[in-house]
C-alpha cells in the first residue's frame, strides 16, 4: 500500500516537474521517507530519482522547442558549485536548521510572481533567441 | 553572469534540501525576463546537471538507495511526458500563476515544518 502511494507521489512530481521546470524532489523527499528511509537518505536518493525525470523531461521541451541551452550550461556551472556546498552544510546541520528561512524567501517570490501574473508581465521577454544576453 | 549565480544559489538550495533548486531557478530566469516556458524548459535541463552531482556527492557519503530511486523516479519519468504535453497547452501567464500557487504551498510547509 505504501508502494503504491510512493508510486502515485512519484508520478505526480512528474507530472510538476513537466509542468513547472523543478525536478520534483518537493515530492520525492517526502515519499521516500513515507517508505522509511532517513532524512539524509531521502534526500540523497531523491536527487537520483530526478535524473530519469529531466532526462525525458529535457528530451520533450528539446522537441518542443523551448530550451535554451546556452541558458542551461550557465545555470549547470553555477549549481555545481552550490549544490556541492549545499551538501556539505546538509552534512552538518541538524535536518530543519534553516527551512524557515527558506521557506520564507519561497513564499515572497511566490507572491512576486503571482503579482506579476495578475498585472501580466509587460517588461522585456527573452524567448528562443539565445545570446540577447 | 547574473544566470551563473542564480544556478550557484539555486544549486546550493538544492544540494541542501535534495531537491533539484528548479523552485528558484524558474523564478529567477522569469525575472530576467524569459517567459515562464522557456524558463521551466531552460530550469529542467539544467537540473539534471545539479541532480547527477549532487547524486554522485551523496553516493560518496553512501545515502543514495538506488531502488527507492528507481520506484519513484520511473513514474515520475512518465509523469514528466504528461506535464510537459500539457504545458504547452498553458498561456505563459497562466502557467506563472499556477507556478506562484505552487511555491506558496511549498513555502508554508517549509515554514510549518
Amino acid at each position: 500500500m505504501t508502494i503504491a502511494l510512493a508510486i502515485v507521489l512519484g508520478a505526480a512530481a512528474g507530472v510538476l516537474a513537466g509542468l513547472f521546470g523543478v525536478g520534483g524532489g518537493i515530492l520525492f523527499v517526502p515519499a521516500l521517507l513515507m517508505l522509511g528511509l532517513g532524512q539524509h537518505q531521502a534526500e540523497a536518493t531523491s536527487l537520483l530519482a530526478i535524473v530519469p525525470v529531466v532526462l525525458v523531461g529535457s528530451w520533450r521541451q528539446h522537441r518542443y522547442g523551448n530550451i535554451r541551452w546556452d541558458s542551461v550550461w550557465k545555470l549547470g556551472l553555477g549549481s555545481l558549485a552550490g549544490v556541492v556546498g549545499g551538501g556539505l552544510l546538509a552534512e552538518r546541520l541538524a535536518p530543519g536548521s534553516l527551512q524557515r528561512l527558506f521557506g520564507v524567501l519561497v513564499i515572497a517570490i511566490a507572491l512576486e510572481l503571482g503579482w506579476r501574473a495578475w498585472r501580466g508581465d509587460s517588461r522585456r521577454v527573452v524567448t528562443e533567441k539565445p545570446g540577447a544576453r | 553572469m547574473l544566470v551563473v549565480l542564480i544556478g550557484l544559489v539555486a544549486g546550493f538550495y538544492g544540494g541542501l534540501f535534495g531537491v533539484g533548486g528548479g523552485t528558484l531557478i524558474v523564478p529567477g530566469l522569469i525575472w530576467l525576463g524569459y517567459r515562464s516556458k522557456i524558463a521551466a524548459a531552460t530550469s529542467l535541463a539544467a537540473i539534471g546537471i545539479t541532480a547527477v552531482v549532487g547524486a554522485i556527492f551523496y553516493a560518496w557519503y553512501g545515502e543514495v538507495r538506488v531502488l527507492y530511486a528507481l520506484l519513484v523516479g520511473i513514474p515520475a519519468a512518465l509523469g514528466a511526458v504528461f506535464g510537459t504535453a500539457f504545458q504547452q497547452r498553458l498561456h505563459s501567464r497562466v502557467l506563472t500563476a499556477l507556478f506562484a500557487v505552487l511555491l506558496a504551498a511549498i513555502g508554508l510547509k517549509l515554514v510549518i515544518g
